[in-house]
């Protein structure tokens, strides 16, 4: 019976999407204050029709009803309960309703926060929001229905992938769906911008947070897989180029590109096509990646890939939502027009330079992830692309970025040549080298290139973005939330930079075959293997060997890696033992039985692992903080008083 | 031509080349299986309703034949059963069913209750049979020609629609 409500459900959400995108943009277009009107109520209908639906499809999942045909695929009797909760989103159909509710939150908290916007905007904001969630449903009721039902019910279900059966998963893609379904925010209000054929700051302040939060939770999205694939998938692979994870990165980089581009527009009123370039962009690579990830159009897992009739239907609504928004592109960007100049060297070049070298990037993640696929399928033959094609052309954009930041932040609004400020950065890159070279060569003794370049360049990153905020307290000024935020984002990065290098370029790994009682040298640590016994969990039953390392002679860790065999799926697992710390990770991951008591290992020692999650969870947080800043928040101003006063330098941007 | 105009066109020619390969998508998931064109792999294997008796790839040869790879803990299975309780229905192929990673109880259970499709079943416990086979996973259908050869490898659930598309016209031009 609940599986029916959960239907009817989407149905009744499906007609109020409807109702929402025609009296939205008719009723703003018309002028109509009534139709306009209309607009909430069908707003929050549709929230409590999402909820109800999704709803009912957990409690599916939660008490075992292997009736739905979803369930009975992706969930099993032993699976525990918290599980059972994620595999609603762990599959095809039921992510796709997760989605759509997602979507609909967000048009909730855009109906509600929008209050002081002027209605007619609103209504198109929320008609577009309307559009997509429309696409959405009929989507998932046309070829993806989570509801389906299986004539007779088995017993028992076939379980969730074990591959999935882990807690970064169950978080993982919530975030990251959240991250993807915010971009459609800044997306909508383009569009409304565009549909008024109007563009002006205030524009560019409304789209901000909204933009800065969707790019907090891709942020954390992002290296919550990377967390999930470093330590569930066993070998240590924290990024390994994968299509899956290219998808998630696109959005990420052109986000990032957004909210830059938003500065310039909110502060200068200028980059005004761009910025709506750069919103229809960030967004058609979210829906980009959400199919990519979901359809199987890359991995071909069984019934993914053979349905043709979804394939036809993304493609359609692909081509009518961002075709849609670019033919309006075409038609409105000309109108609109920027009357500020700006120096080579102001802020405003620094940011430019930043979204070029951020889209040349994306670009070339693109042509790596697409090139193969589409070579292949017009038959031009299959070509294999991976880490020794993305490593360097992705840092060819990245280096002289990393550098850019560092100058950037030291750069004025509209005036060039850094004024006072050339001894500041000039002292910061001297002070970078000599902390960054300090510290690769005594610490680590390095005799690498990239290593010593990714290390000075992130350290001049950290010690560039302090310079102003110090200074501004030493001269007894307040820090704003902005600046704040901005400085911890940027710092986040130069961590990040500073981890990522010293981990790719340091990093000790080796694949031995031990048998009990034996040891392997890894720089300073010994690794002892001290014998394997079984043991068992909820549904899988596993081999556990017992390591023990020592650091330089003094016993340090047990670790406990273990080989698992899922009963249910029959497949076997690798859970690696991680031994984490602020210095370095230890890893061991159990391969083979070789008989006799021996087992293949392999161990390795990362260095500053920690400083990449580190350097993620400080970007993510200074997202945050810059939302909270009151200029958010203030009543709307006339667009002229912010164009004459002249923003100072030091203000965030 | 309108600068703005530019990310249209670029957009637009990405959506021609996505329809291209989608549309070339169900022929390349023909040529998936490296056994296509090739003999089907020798096996002895037990017989699941004689488990006393083995059978072994010989019985196939001489006459179109379908392997299905199923088991019991397999809801796609489930759901193309139908189908191929129709296609044995139909008669034009001899219905081999091989049953991967199973329970012989479990799955004698399943065919009382839900009819048998299966000409014949042979029991692959540990799945090494499969490997020969290139099997990842169930169900996926294999049809094999009379003189031994596999000219087709669908994976997933079998539908009327796809038997009628992809197996039928093969079995139709061969007998000609």
């Amino acid at each position: 019976m609940l599986p029916e409500i959960g239907q009817f459900a989407m149905i009744l959400a499906l007609l109020l999407a409807a109702t929402q995108a025609f009296f939205g943009i008719a009723g703003a277009w018309k002028g109509n204050s009534r139709w306009m009107s209309a607009v909430y109520p069908a707003v929050a209908g549709q929230f409590v029709m999402l909820a109800l639906a999704f709803g009912c499809l957990v409690w599916s999942f939660v008490h075992n009803d292997f009736s739905v045909r979803m369930v009975a695929g992706h969930s099993n009797t032993a699976l525990p309960i918290y599980f059972r909760v994620a595999a609603t989103w762990g599959n095809h159909e039921g992510s796709l309703l997760f989605w759509v509710f997602v979507l609909s939150t967000w048009t909730v908290a855009v109906a509600a926060l929008s209050g002081s916007l002027p209605r007619a905007f609103c209504g198109r904001v929320l008609g577009v929001l309307g559009i997509l969630s429309f696409g959405f449903l009929l989507f998932s009721l046309a070829t993806s229905n989570p509801f389906a039902r299986l004539q007779p019910a088995p017993a028992d279900g076939i379980d969730l992938n074990p591959v999935l059966q882990d807690f970064g998963l169950t978080i993982h893609p919530p975030m990251l769906y959240v991250g993807y379904v915010g971009c459609s925010v800044a997306f909508a209000f383009a569009c409304a911008a565009m549909l008024e054929g109007k563009l002006d700051q205030t524009w560019a302040r409304w789209t901000r947070p909204w933009t800065t939060v969707a790019w907090m939770f891709l942020t954390v999205g992002v290296a919550l897989g990377s967390w999930w694939a470093y330590y569930e998938l066993g070998w240590g692979g924290w990024w390994a180029w994968d299509p899956v994870e290219n998808s998630i990165l696109m959005p990420w980089l052109l986000c990032t590109a957004l909210i830059h581009s938003l500065a310039v527009t909110d502060k200068r009123g200028l980059f005004k096509s761009w910025t709506l370039l750069l919103a229809i962009m960030t967004f058609s690579f979210c829906l980009l990646a959400t199919f990519m990830v979901r359809s199987g159009v890359l991995v071909s897992v069984h019934s993914f890939a053979s349905d043709p009739a979804r394939g036809v239907f993304i493609l359609a609504f692909l081509a009518l939502v961002i075709g849609g928004a670019l033919t309006l592109y075409v038609w409105r960007a000309p109108l609109l027009r920027s009357q500020a100049g700006f120096d080579l060297t102001s802020r405003e070049s620094f940011l430019l330079f930043n979204n070029i070298l951020l889209v040349i990037a994306t670009a070339v993640v693109f042509g790596g992830t697409l090139g193969p696929f589409i070579a292949d399928s017009l038959g031009l033959g299959t070509l294999s692309i991976g880490a020794p094609y993305f490593n360097p052309t992705f840092l060819l954009p990245m280096l002289p970025l990393m550098a850019l930041v560092s100058i950037g932040v030291f750069s004025r609004w509209k005036r060039g040549g850094l004024g006072d400020s050339r001894r500041r950065v000039l002292g910061s890159l001297l002070l970078a080298v000599v902390i960054g070279l300090a510290l690769i060569v005594g610490v680590y003794g390095d005799r690498s290139l990239l290593g010593p370049i990714g290390v000075v360049l992130g350290v001049w990153i950290v010690i560039a973005s302090l310079v102003d905020p110090l200074d501004r307290l030493r001269r007894g000024l307040s820090l704003s939330p902005a600046i704040l935020g901005m400085t911890l984002a940027h710092i986040g990065l130069g961590v990040l930079t500073v981890g990522v290098t010293t981990m790719e370029t340091r990093m000790l790994e080796r694949d031995v075959a031990l048998r009990p009682g034996e040891q392997v040298q890894l720089g300073a640590y010994t690794f002892t293997f001290e014998g394997v016994r079984d043991v068992e969990g909820p549904n899988y039953s596993a081999k556990q060997a017992t390591v023990a390392v020592a650091h330089q002679g003094k016993p340090l860790a047990t670790m406990l890696p273990e080989r698992r065999n899922y009963w249910v799926q029959q497949t076997s697992l690798a859970e690696a033992a991680l031994g984490v710390g602020w210095r370095r990770d230890l890893l061991v991951t159990m391969g083979e039985d070789l008989g006799n008591g021996a087992w293949s290992l392999r161990v390795q020692v990362r260095p500053l692992m920690r400083y990449v999650w580190l350097g993620a969870a400080l970007m993510a947080f200074g997202g945050l903080l810059s939302t909270i800043d009151r200029r958010y928040r203030r009543r709307v101003e006339s667009t002229e008083a912010q164009t004459t006063s002249q923003p100072q330098q030091g203000q965030p941007a | 031509m309108n600068r703005f105009a530019w990310p249209l066109v670029v957009f637009a020619l990405l959506v021609v080349m996505f329809g291209v390969a989608l549309k070339r998508a169900p022929e390349k998931q023909i040529l998936k299986s490296a056994l296509i064109g090739k003999p089907a792999p020798e096996f002895i294997l037990p017989n699941l309703l004689q488990p006393d008796q083995t059978v072994s790839s010989s019985a196939i040869k001489g006459r179109w034949t379908v392997v299905n790879v199923w088991g019991t803990w397999c809801a796609e299975c489930r759901a193309e059963h139908e189908t191929l309780l129709q296609i044995r229905q139909e008669g034009k192929v001899l219905m081999v069913g091989l049953n991967y990673k199973d329970e012989d109880g479990a799955a004698r259970d399943w065919l009382a209750q839900l009819g048998n499709p299966y000409d014949l079943i042979v029991v692959d416990h540990e799945g090494r049979a499969a490997i020969d086979w290139g099997v990842y996973g169930a169900p996926e259908t294999f049809l094999i020609d009379p003189s031994g050869t596999i000219v087709h490898k669908y994976i997933s659930a079998m539908t009327p629609d796809i038997w009628r598309a992809q197996f039928l016209p093969l079995i139709d031009k061969g007998a000609k």
